[in-house]
């Protein structure tokens, strides 16, 4: 049981850590300071009380640490860049902190955790650090990558963040169209990780799935009237609201349509659709409200085969448009299955580029299912043979071993 | 009287793999070259760079000017491109820096590599 008091003392730190980098512009020398004011709080808070304003009271502190660092260090380099940040940090002393300060910083450092010169990976773990307050140790057991190798691809982020001068701001109205979809890809990312589960760390994954939510609803809620920003929370939540139902009591993946749908959270599905109400009455469509609106359709439906099928089969070709990718085609194979029949989801897949698919399991194993219920059973055994060549996790290499058998007519056996 | 172009390579140099005195005697080296070159009459300019974790690669799609702006973290790693010129840009930051590579024209017809210059002013 986490005491409430070191519990809120840890999340108003992590709320002003975005300030502290404002101010130092310097992540690691924010993260030092506010560490520092952490420490703090938790010695004297259960003693003095707390504070009427406790993000103010640690901003205080983690400033006055941070000026302290930047004070020795002028003396010891007579570093110009020191000197100046010593100076903006004294002027930001008489500063109040505010909820919409902090709010605007957070901003501020999703943008800089998520710029385009960064690596993709090193965008999710900068994010999942700085604003989520992971610790590196978190982020790498959920990304199965050794704590070292993690550590040096956030320290290298972190120094290309001050070498190469990525700013620190929110990007004008006219960049947002170009910045704020790696921004959107980032807590998609997270999420998705979260709910694609390898064997080993059910717990950090699902804290990954936890931690992109937080993230989404942080993305609404300072963005307000970009719809994509509360198209992805909607998306994340209507997906998220399935996890008790995706896996079964041994931990072996149980397909949409043979999920238990009483598992599934209604209340959160309910909040996902109102959220997209919300986002499709500012009339500018996008790929993750189209996404929520597939994910909402799965959620509000009674049984898999009372789903709007046909609904989901027109919103995929809609997705489509936005990402025409070989996973949004496969998806949408599987909807017209549903509808049109599988003659008709056969020939969506022959569409595509062999090579942008014949190392993807999930494109071989639809193909299969496909080719079973044409009563094509060689080949439907022959596109299993294929996944289970493409080196799924173990999960999904049970499931393929299961349903080859089952097809095959080789019974159940156990693996 | 033709300019020439002096492109230095050497392997890649953390700043936790050398020890400061190694550092110190190439620097010195450097400082030499520089008194020399200078003193002849042939040295124009020269800059040394950030390491390549701190380079960004800049692409504009679509073979035209105009197209699609794609950033890579890290160096222009190619081999079939070859290094065609160079621009020296003051900027007030990375993005500055990215929007106008995206002008020159290389980042249509190949990459621009964007790497910081090291400010010897600010004590590396």
């Amino acid at each position: 049981m986490i005491d409430p008091l070191e519990q809120m003392i840890r999340h108003e730190g992590g709320r002003v850590l975005a300030t502290l980098v404002r101010l130092t512009g310097d992540i690691t020398l924010a993260e030092d300071a506010v560490q520092d004011a952490v420490v703090e709080a938790l010695k004297r808070w259960p003693r003095d009380g707390t504070p009427h304003n406790p993000a103010a009271w640690l901003t205080t502190v983690a400033r006055n640490r941070a000026l302290d660092v930047l004070r020795r260090e002028a003396r010891r380099t007579t570093k110009e860049t020191d000197a100046r940040l010593l100076d903006q940090v004294v002027l930001a002393v008489g500063e109040h902190t505010t909820d919409s300060m902090v709010r605007d910083d957070q901003l501020r450092l999703l943008f800089t955790c998520c710029h385009p010169a960064l690596s993709f990976e090193a965008r999710t773990a900068l994010a999942l650090r700085t604003l989520c307050g992971m610790t590196t140790g978190e982020i790498a057991a959920a990304y199965l990558v050794p704590e070292a190798t993690m550590g040096q691809r956030i320290s290298r982020a972190k120094k290309k963040i001050v070498t190469a001068r990525i700013p620190y701001r929110v990007p004008a109205d006219h960049e947002l169209p170009d910045r704020l979809p790696a921004v959107l890809a980032v807590v998609h990312a997270v999420v998705t990780t979260g709910h694609h589960s390898p064997a080993g760390s059910l717990d950090a994954r699902h804290d990954l799935a936890v931690e992109g939510i937080r993230l989404a609803r942080l993305l609404h809620m300072l963005m307000p009237d970009e719809p994509e920003c509360t198209g992805l929370l909607a998306l994340s939540l209507a997906a998220h609201a399935r996890r008790d139902a995706r896996l079964d009591d041994a931990g072996e993946v149980v397909l949409m349509a043979d999920q238990d749908r009483s598992r599934w959270r209604h209340e959160e599905i309910a909040e996902a659709a109102a959220l997209l109400d919300h986002a499709v009455h500012l009339h500018r469509p996008g790929q993750y409200q189209v996404q929520a609106a597939i994910a909402c359709l799965h959620g509000l439906a009674p049984t898999f085969a009372d789903t709007e099928w046909s609904q989901i089969a027109s919103l995929y070709a809609t997705l489509e448009r936005f990402t025409p990718t070989p996973v949004v085609r496969v998806n949408r194979a599987v909807a017209v299955a549903q509808e049109q029949g599988a003659e008709q989801a056969l020939r969506l897949l022959d569409q595509l580029v062999p090579a942008t698919v014949d190392r993807w399991h999930l494109y071989w194993s639809t193909r299969g299912e496909l080719l079973e219920r044409l009563g094509r059973k060689d080949d439907a055994v022959h596109a299993f043979d294929q996944a289970l060549g493409c080196s799924p996790n173990e999960s999904d290499r049970r499931f393929l071993l299961r349903r080859r058998r089952l097809i095959a007519g080789e019974g159940e056996h156990p693996t | 009287m033709p300019r020439y172009a002096a492109l230095i390579y050497g392997p890649e140099e953390t700043d936790s793999s050398a020890p400061p005195e190694v550092w110190a005697a190439i620097m010195a080296e450097y400082n030499d070259f520089g008194a020399t070159a200078g003193a002849a009459g042939v040295l124009v300019g020269g800059e040394a760079l950030q390491d390549t974790a701190t380079a960004t690669t800049v692409h504009v799609q679509g073979g035209a000017k105009g197209g699609e702006l794609v950033t890579t973290d890290g160096p222009f790693a190619e081999t079939k491109e070859v290094l065609g010129g160079f621009y020296l840009l003051d900027c007030a930051d990375l993005d500055e820096a990215i929007r106008w590579a995206a002008q020159i024209p290389g980042a249509w017809h190949g990459r621009v590599e964007v790497r910081p210059v090291i400010d010897f002013s600010q004590g590396q």
